[in-house]
């Protein structure tokens, strides 16, 4: 799969990122060679195979609904980069 | 002179009264500064390990103490303990304070082992080196210009290097059995789902194991026997009872095992290492345990199926890390979206980027099917071929890894490169099923050679027996 500059910019953006030129050309890079060597999946026949997607053997792991301990506000706020009062803070959402 | 290198001898000098946990902390203590320069303590906890050893002796002279008191343990950076700093060993968590302890940790503190510091390791546990890491590289004690291994280099050394009695990694694709070979260390990882991941920083969820490394079979038997079972913050996790494999470690079956064909004809494999594993199926057979080769034409495709599928669960995984509620936020922000696209790009290492890119990638909805959804069905068929093998056969033996602790810097500019490391060890993982490297020798450079053994799900307790008779062989 060659992938080029624009779905990096792309695919940056969904995976909130972003890469100067330089890191940009390289993400092209690495990106085209790694996914050129996961394709060689496609020399498999997997036609008919169901795609696994749990690894866990438990099933319908249920528990009764009881009030536990939680963390105070205080704790919660603890590791917050910024707070204001009860509140993490962040930047503007709107310019 | 080496003190404490085993649980055992540990155990006797506190029945002898030849020493008590505040000494044997202390002596970890003294080893770990004169091994400094090793950089595998990310944070010695002295303070709350002495604290700890002081309890557990109070306990010890009233006759209450926990089967594991006097047990000294180091944790891998990716492994939460509450009041204490957890970084992933990445500046995205920097200054991050857990509050709360992982569950398999907690199971090791309630039997009176102690916590004595945590352990340098790749980014988020993605590395076979111990290169990409913000505490910088950690240095393999049988050979300081070699790598350790990774991701969890530092939960390695630590061992090797006697700065603790045991420690705990991780083992996603070969995390914990591949720095084990690299430093000649016993290194499991369990079945999936086996332990519980509470606490456990998540890396690739599906594939997410927590291992124990220890010099002997034993010490690593008891640690895993204690960590396992239920858990009621972790619905994956099996409810199967736990064995106490330590206590059922004699073995004296006729065995059943397997070698892969495309194990030992891979050009990649070194030559020393192949030798070794050679010796070993060969005394096997004198010994009178059926030793069968097998073709396993689909172990070229692990790799590729564990990194598409990887990725994917990384990129999930890691989106938590925006800057809003702990760890690192970028100052050079304007608004929301620039707060969490420069505090991800500032604060995660590039293999870590790289990975999440491939993850989101894979995931998105125009190659979803081709990537992802592919590797889920090569998935399947991988696991279904090795359960198989695993009722025909009782063990499958391969080399641990290709070669031996290669240079610093010498994959570093080929993340493929890279990714061959796990060559041998992704085949457990993408398949579930519990797998141990064991020391097997060393090369001509003096360097520690592994060799791996292969269970079928949840046959842990079959597993370490035979590892703890295959130890007693000797071979090389």
């Amino acid at each position: 799969m060659k992938i080029d500059l624009n779905t990096v910019k792309k695919i940056a953006h969904l995976a909130r990122l972003e890469f100067d030129e330089e890191g940009a050309e390289k993400m092209k890079k690495d990106m085209t060679q790694i996914l050129d060597w996961e394709e060689q999946l496609n020399e498999i026949d997997t036609e008919g195979v169901e795609p696994i997607t749990t690894m866990s053997s438990e099933e319908n792991v249920l528990r009764e609904d009881v009030v536990g301990e939680h963390l105070t506000h205080e704790k919660a706020l603890l590791n917050a980069p910024q707070r204001d009062s009860d509140y993490f803070r962040v930047p503007k959402v709107l310019e | 002179m080496e003190k404490f290198l085993s649980f055992d001898d540990i155990r006797k000098s506190l029945e002898n009264r030849e020493t008590d946990c505040k000494a044997i902390v202390n002596y970890y203590l003294n080893n770990i500064q004169t091994k400094a320069h090793l950089n595998a303590f990310v944070e010695v906890y002295k303070d709350s390990a002495l604290e700890q050893a002081a309890k557990v002796d109070e306990k010890r002279a009233s006759g209450k103490a926990g089967k594991l008191a006097g047990m000294v343990i180091g944790i891998k950076d990716v492994l939460v303990y509450k009041d204490h700093e957890a970084n992933a060993s990445s500046k995205i968590l920097k200054g991050f304070i857990s509050q709360f302890t992982a569950s398999a940790v907690q199971r090791l503190i309630d039997e009176d082992a102690i916590i004595i510091g945590r352990l340098n390791c790749d980014e988020f546990g993605m590395g076979s080196s111990n290169e990409n890491s913000v505490h910088g590289k950690v240095l393999n004690a049988a050979d300081e210009s070699r790598v350790p291994g990774g991701s969890s280099g530092g939960s390695a050394v630590a061992v090797q290097a006697n700065l603790c009695t045991v420690s705990l990694g991780t083992d996603t694709g070969g995390s914990v059995r591949q720095p084990a070979a690299f430093t000649g260390l016993v290194g499991i990882k369990p079945t999936y789902s086996r332990v519980s991941r509470w606490g456990l920083i998540a890396y690739a969820s599906s594939f997410d194991t927590i291992g124990v490394f220890s010099r002997n079979v034993k010490d690593n038997a008891l640690v895993l026997e204690t960590m396992a079972g239920s858990d009621n913050y972790d619905s994956t996790v099996s409810k199967k009872p736990v064995p106490n494999y330590s206590e059922l470690l004699h073995f004296d079956k006729r065995a059943k095992v397997a070698y892969l064909k495309e194990t030992l004809e891979s050009s990649a494999l070194q030559q020393e290492i192949k030798e070794n594993t050679i010796a070993v199926l060969e005394k096997l057979k004198q010994e009178g345990h059926e030793v069968e080769e097998v073709n396993f034409p689909l172990m070229k495709y692990g790799l590729p199926t564990y990194y598409i599928l990887t990725t994917a669960e990384a990129s999930s995984n890691l989106s938590r890390f925006d800057g809003v509620k702990f760890g690192y936020r970028s100052p050079n922000a304007h608004n929301l979206e620039s707060m969490y696209k420069k505090t991800r790009s500032e604060g995660f290492g590039e293999e870590v980027k790289r990975r999440i890119m491939l993850g989101t990638f894979v995931l998105s909805a125009s190659y979803y099917d081709a990537y992802f959804t592919k590797a889920q069905k090569v998935r399947r068929l991988i696991k279904e071929f090795t359960e198989n093998l695993l009722t025909k056969y009782d063990y499958i033996i391969m080399p641990t890894t290709p070669s031996t602790a290669f240079k610093f810097g010498e994959h570093s500019n080929d993340p493929v490169a890279m990714y061959l490391e796990d060559l041998f060890t992704v085949q457990a993982s993408v398949s579930g099923v519990p797998a141990i490297s064991l020391p097997n020798g060393r090369d001509k450079k003096g360097l520690p050679i592994g060799i791996q053994v292969v269970a079928n799900s949840f046959k842990e307790a079959e597993l370490y027996a035979f590892a703890n008779y295959l130890m007693g062989l000797n071979v090389n």
